[in-house]
């Protein structure tokens, strides 16, 4: 792919119209809480396309409003204080404006989501082959019969030895990992077209962790869906992602392949996640580096650069313009979106002299 | 399953025999005289003393207790040396007053204390859940607020004042329902209509009063559960808001309730007393009432350990559903 090519699908998918092959395509969405303390801005102005088939990683740090982003999408903040605007596309239609009946419809069919602690996230009292069988049998017009064979076939399919026995079992007695596969399990039942996968890796042990992704992985290869994985693991991202998006206080700070987030990234904050990241392909470095500071308020928003309080680069800038300034998320020729003030001959100098080299 | 009612069972056994203990040492090894109680004022010391022998009070303490408690399950024999006679299971004695056995007038009473509670429990509970969901569901909007304003007002108004007003308002001055009678035993005996008018005010007292804990309980673990993950979980399936709610979320919020609920049963089994007073239903609490202002023991006794038996009994059944409901506890 030429340089050229890259730039014009990049600033195609920040563009107001959808791309042409985007399955689900999300513009501008906004999710505001009103709050005691005031308005909390959860989610500002994100936009994104996903085709079928392809995965996308939201990255980004606890409250940068990766986990609202994609309960938006599901629609689970209807009936909630939740205000959301902008536009979310799933196969043409649109979801924020569609019914709660109709969501309920697209839920746990169309789409649905892995959550991030299956614990917590499945009901104490039912048993576990009960739970997945619940959502097969709200989408599919069949008999307990059929479902419960669907149910047991599924959980062989995500590895659970003696799926018919362990069917029976509630989910304080499954193992951890165990219970993530049924999880995964009941996400998958009703063979979604889009699939979000809400840190689903994160309370996991190392090799757990790897077996859950390459499932996921089988399985979005076999039903074709569109996988969005958000986390805040940057190795799951390289690993299973073909796109980032970076989020930081609400909004998108930087897009791009795994390529670009991983070798070329030009936004400060990007930068500093990659360098509180754990590396084992290089030697061993004295410390990693923490970005410093706390995540910003998303009452108060800081004015300018949501970045800039905790950004080293700021004297880069001429005049005030990081701190005064809202930078838009603009691609320059020859490279993917970025929201950053510094020109970008200069981001990709201090990234290649000053930053790379200390990874 | 079954190792874990068994153990449940033997631990009721165990506390109704330390319960028994405790009643029988506080009202046999007290202050007061018994034998002298027994026999009223004005008694010389001869009688006294052969009140004494009559009751068995000569022998030791143990002695007194084992022949207590062999009354109980085997029946025993009572009575003056010159007039012994044999008092069958279950034996409480017989009263101070006017020589019935205490088992007779338990047996009289019960009826009246088991319509009370019974229908104030049905009460209670259905509305006290149904409208504590419902203001949960409506969080912030107006039947949170008139909910949680009339469970505000039924815990803080006391049982007699509550009675008394449903007494002066519906019977004295509208004569909408008749005074309580002392023969309306059961929905069968006459018939379940005049059962329900005779026992409506005296539900309505106490369902007002257990309600609004009710209300408030199921309200406030009601808002906990909705905003559980497993509710969000349900919600992503696409599973009906109606569903959401009642299989996923009522069923979590109400395990508590049923702890309460069972407790509440129990003690309510055991007499109310406020309110068989005012409304002159001659049911356990009252017979109790009466009995103290006597001193006639073994009556005391015999409702203590009826209501102990109650609240016991009532602990054992809630451990049980909660094992029914919650698959976590059966493990241990």
């Amino acid at each position: 792919m030429t340089g050229a090519e890259r730039v014009a699908i990049d600033v195609e998918a920040v563009t107001a119209e959808p791309a042409s092959d985007a399955f689900l395509s999300v513009r501008d969405l906004q999710v505001q809480f009103p709050t005691e303390d005031g308005i909390v801005q959860a989610v500002n102005g994100i936009n994104l396309d996903l085709a079928r088939g392809q995965t996308l990683g939201i990255v980004g740090e606890s409250g940068s409003g990766k986990s609202v982003t994609s309960q938006a999408i599901l629609g689970l903040l209807k009936g909630t204080s939740a205000q959301v605007t902008g536009s979310i596309t799933l196969d043409g239609q649109d979801l924020v404006r569609a019914s709660e009946a109709d969501m309920q419809k697209l839920r746990g069919d169309v789409m649905s989501m892995i959550f991030q602690d299956p614990l917590s996230s499945m009901h104490p009292f039912y048993r576990v082959g009960d739970q997945i069988r619940e959502a097969y049998l709200v989408h599919n017009h069949v008999g307990k019969k059929a479902a419960h064979q669907a149910t047991v076939d599924m959980l062989r399919r995500v590895g659970i030895p003696n799926p018919d026995s362990r069917y029976r079992d509630y989910p304080h007695q499954f193992s951890g990992g165990m219970r993530q596969r049924a999880m995964i399990a009941m996400a998958l039942i009703c063979n979604p077209k889009l699939l979000i996968a809400d840190e689903p890796t994160t309370a996991l042990d190392v090799t757990v962790q790897a077996q859950i992704l390459e499932l996921i992985k089988d399985l979005q290869r076999e039903y074709n869906s569109a996988v969005i994985l958000i986390t805040h693991d940057l190795g799951v991202v390289a690993e299973t992602c073909e796109r980032v998006l970076v989020m930081y206080g609400g909004q998108c700070v930087e897009m791009g392949t795994v390529d670009e987030i991983f070798y070329h990234p030009e936004m400060p904050y990007t930068w500093g996640l990659l360098g509180s990241m754990p590396r084992m392909d290089r030697t061993r470095q004295a410390r990693l580096q923490p970005i410093a500071g706390q995540p910003p308020s998303l009452i108060q928003v800081p004015k300018g650069c949501v970045f800039n309080p905790r950004c080293r680069f700021t004297d880069r800038v001429p005049g005030n313009a990081c701190r005064e300034v809202r930078p838009d998320l603009v691609a320059a020729a020859g490279s993917h979106p970025v929201r950053c003030h510094i020109d970008s001959a200069e981001r990709k100098r201090i990234w290649s002299s000053e930053i790379a080299a200390k990874l | 399953m079954l190792r874990f009612l068994i153990r449940r069972f033997l631990a009721l056994i165990a506390l109704l025999i330390a319960t028994s203990i405790v009643t029988f040492l506080l009202f046999f090894a007290g202050p007061s005289d018994v034998a002298a109680n027994s026999c009223g004022k004005g008694c010389t010391p001869e009688r006294i003393q052969q009140a004494r022998v009559a009751l068995g009070l000569d022998k030791p303490l143990v002695v007194q207790y084992l022949e207590y408690m062999k009354g109980l399950v085997a029946g025993r024999e009572m009575g003056p040396p010159n007039g012994r006679y044999w008092c069958s299971w279950p034996c409480f004695g017989t009263s101070f007053q006017n020589n019935r056995p205490v088992w007779d007038i338990i047996k009289t009473a019960l009826p009246f204390t088991l319509s009370i509670a019974i229908g104030a429990a049905a009460i209670f509970l259905i509305f006290g859940v149904g409208i504590g969901v419902t203001a949960a569901l409506h969080r912030g909007k107006w039947p949170d607020k008139v909910a949680v304003a009339i469970s505000s007002l039924g815990v803080s108004l006391p049982a007699p004042f509550i009675g008394l007003l449903f007494l002066w308002i519906v019977v004295s001055k509208w004569q909408l329902l008749p005074y309580t009678s002392n023969t309306v035993t059961s929905p069968w005996n006459p018939d379940p209509w005049t059962w329900f008018k005779n026992y409506l005010l005296a539900w309505l007292t106490l369902a007002l009063i257990f309600g609004a804990n009710y209300v408030r309980l199921t309200r406030a673990n009601m808002i906990e559960t909705m905003g559980e993950d497993y509710i969000r979980t349900a919600r992503a399936k696409g599973l009906p808001s109606r569903t959401v709610t009642l299989k996923h979320g009522l069923r979590a919020a109400i395990t508590p309730v049923v702890t309460v609920f069972g407790l509440d049963l129990g003690a309510l089994l055991g007499g109310a007393v406020l309110t068989e007073t005012i409304f002159s239903v001659p049911g356990l609490g009252r017979t109790a009432v009466n009995a103290t202002f006597n001193q006639d023991l073994p009556i005391v006794m015999a409702v203590v350990l009826f209501s102990a038996f109650f609240i016991i009994f009532a602990n054992i059944i809630v451990d049980i559903l909660y094992a029914v409901i919650d698959p976590r506890v059966r493990l241990n």
